[in-house]
């Protein structure tokens, strides 16, 4: 059964249609990888998700609800969590005010914290620091835990690795990992080799248009058909 | 250097500085002490006009030219339940003119309120993410609100009553200090430190400081910031129209351009503090007033053009003003 079901889906923005007729399924449980080149529609597929961007037309299923009309904030309460590309942290508000205004009711669950802090240690340690003065790793962490402070359903994360050093991007994986045994993961990457070290099962778009669906062990395994939809051989061999 | 002068306070001495500068130009103590109240009460006023429009702009992206209109309009229902209770404004008792004062500043302030509401729903909401609309818009309300206040009070200049224990001086040394402008002090800064203890100390506050960084992330973590607008909007209009309210005590005699005649002030004080911040515009207020009122004193020819010389200063050194919110990611 699928968690989140998008069927038909295109939008426009302004005169420009920058997904046409999207069609993609997300099951229950591990993570879900949305490859694609840049411009390709991957963010404007998890903002249309989240009711950022309005579908015109097509529909939007999640947990068996149609949420297509939906308020974003709406959206946010059925359970599906944001860690968008630019990472959304308010930079004048300190860790601790970033990760208060995450939780429903301005509280936290201290079991629930301590693991966030076991999962992503470094917060603990910037705790009372004003978040814009953050390094892009640690904020990219902030981003994160804030999306995982109270359990949701499902969290859409946006090119998480872009601009960090590999090492973040290790313990990230190792994170996410861990994330996507309680929750459901849609991730959208351009970094094949830490799209494919997680991802259960994967879609590629290409032009707003979702071009292959499959499962990564598959794809992973067919560099011809990932040289065609990615061009990404070389890396994928990295 | 740049580290002593933050750790002394940084940008916040900016008016002490300005105050020790004009001490020494002026020469005289008892001037400078008058100037000195006066451009404090003067920039307290200003701050409680423009406090709402920083956070207006800052969190709804809104430039609403008609925020002026709030100031007249508080100022004139303030004006004219003063004079309805004229009996109590100059009564012997202390407390019948502090009911008036209250009842005045009451009633200017829930003007602002509805005002603020009607504005939002009627003009503001069909132009949000629409800057050219909004001046627009906004410019015509503000026209709009003008000819409305010229139909209800008359064209001829209002003047408005002070209760009597606001009235005289208190005498420090040789300086004569205006109780008024002292209590314009008083009410500034208690108004200050509300607003800071809500931004600071409260949930909402937490959520208006995130959605004048990120209104989108706010709405993504499950908040209604729509509801958020509507509330600060208000909050910005009523305390318009309280500052209008304590202006028209402050100069006596108003007319319907009040509105037309502060906008620009007020705009001055909000791009000087820097957009969204309530510190800013404290900062941006009382460097105002000061040096309206030193100018003023010291090269009168210059009073007129000092603020416009004083924004261009300030925004070559920081173009985004003194104490910008932070903004975007």
């Amino acid at each position: 059964m699928s968690l989140l079901s998008i069927q038909n889906l295109s939008v426009s923005i302004g005169q420009y249609a920058v997904l046409h007729d999207v069609s993609l399924k997300v099951p229950q449980g591990g993570v879900f990888v949305l490859l694609g080149r840049n411009g390709a529609g991957k963010t404007t597929t998890l903002r249309a998700i989240m009711g950022l961007w309005q579908p015109s037309p097509g529909s939007i299923r999640f947990d068996g609800e149609d949420i297509t009309s939906l308020h974003t904030s709406d959206i946010a309460k059925r359970g599906i969590a944001y860690v968008p590309e630019n990472m959304g942290i308010f930079g004048g508000l300190t860790v601790a005010e970033n990760m208060v205004l995450a939780t429903a009711n301005g509280t936290y669950d201290p079991q629930r914290l301590d693991w966030v802090y076991g999962l992503l240690p470094a917060l603990k340690t910037f705790w009372d620091k004003p978040a814009g003065a953050l390094s892009g790793g640690q904020k990219q962490m902030l981003s994160v835990a804030r999306a995982i402070i109270e359990p949701r359903k499902l969290i859409l994360v946006d090119e998480p690795t872009k601009g960090l050093a590999p090492s973040i991007i290790d313990a990230m994986a190792e994170g996410f990992r861990e994330i996507s045994a309680e929750t459901t993961i849609l991730l959208v990457e351009q970094n094949f080799a830490f799209a494919r070290s997680l991802g259960r099962d994967m879609g590629v778009i290409e032009d707003g248009q979702i071009v292959h669906t499959g499962t990564m062990e598959a794809f992973a395994a067919d560099a011809a058909l990932q040289d065609r939809l990615l061009s990404l051989s070389a890396e994928g061999a990295a | 250097m740049s580290d002593l002068f933050g750790k002394l306070g940084g940008i916040y001495l900016l008016p002490v500085a300005l105050a020790l500068i004009a001490f020494v130009l002026i020469g005289a103590p008892s001037s400078w002490l008058t100037l000195t109240v006066a451009g404090l009460a003067m920039g307290m006023l200003i701050f409680l006009m423009a406090s709402g429009l920083s956070l207006v702009f800052g969190l709804m992206d809104v430039l609403n030219f008609g925020h002026s209109a709030f100031v007249s309009f508080g100022a004139f229902v303030a004006a004219s339940t003063l004079a309805a209770l004229s009996g109590w404004l100059g009564a012997p008792s202390i407390l019948l003119n502090i009911a008036a004062l209250v009842l005045a500043l009451a009633a200017a302030i829930a003007a602002g309120l509805l005002a603020g509401w009607l504005f939002e729903r009627i003009i503001i909401k069909p132009v949000y993410h629409d800057h050219l609309r909004q001046i627009l818009i906004t410019m015509g309300a503000l026209i709009v609100a003008e000819q409305l206040i010229l139909a209800t009070w008359g064209g001829t200049p209002t003047n408005v009553p002070r209760p009597a224990f606001l009235e005289g001086s208190i005498i420090i040394g040789d300086a004569a200090v205006e109780i008024y402008r002292l209590f314009a002090l008083v009410l500034g800064a208690v108004v200050y430190l509300g607003l800071y203890l809500l931004l600071n100390r409260t949930r909402i506050g937490l959520l208006i400081r995130a959605g004048v960084e990120n209104r989108e992330m706010v709405e993504s973590l499950g908040f209604k910031i729509d509801r958020l607008f509507i509330g600060v909007f208000m909050l910005g209009s009523g305390l318009a129209a309280l500052g209008g309210a304590m202006w028209a005590g402050y100069v006596t005699l108003i007319t319907p351009a009040l509105g037309a005649e502060m906008l620009v002030i007020v705009f001055i004080v909000v791009i000087i503090g820097g957009l969204g911040s309530i510190q800013g515009t404290l900062l941006g207020a009382l460097i105002v007033g000061l040096s309206a009122n030193y100018v003023g004193f010291l090269a009168p020819k210059l009073a007129l053009a000092s603020n416009m010389i004083l924004m261009m200063i300030i925004l070559l050194w920081r173009p985004n003003g003194l104490a910008p919110a932070a903004k975007g990611h």
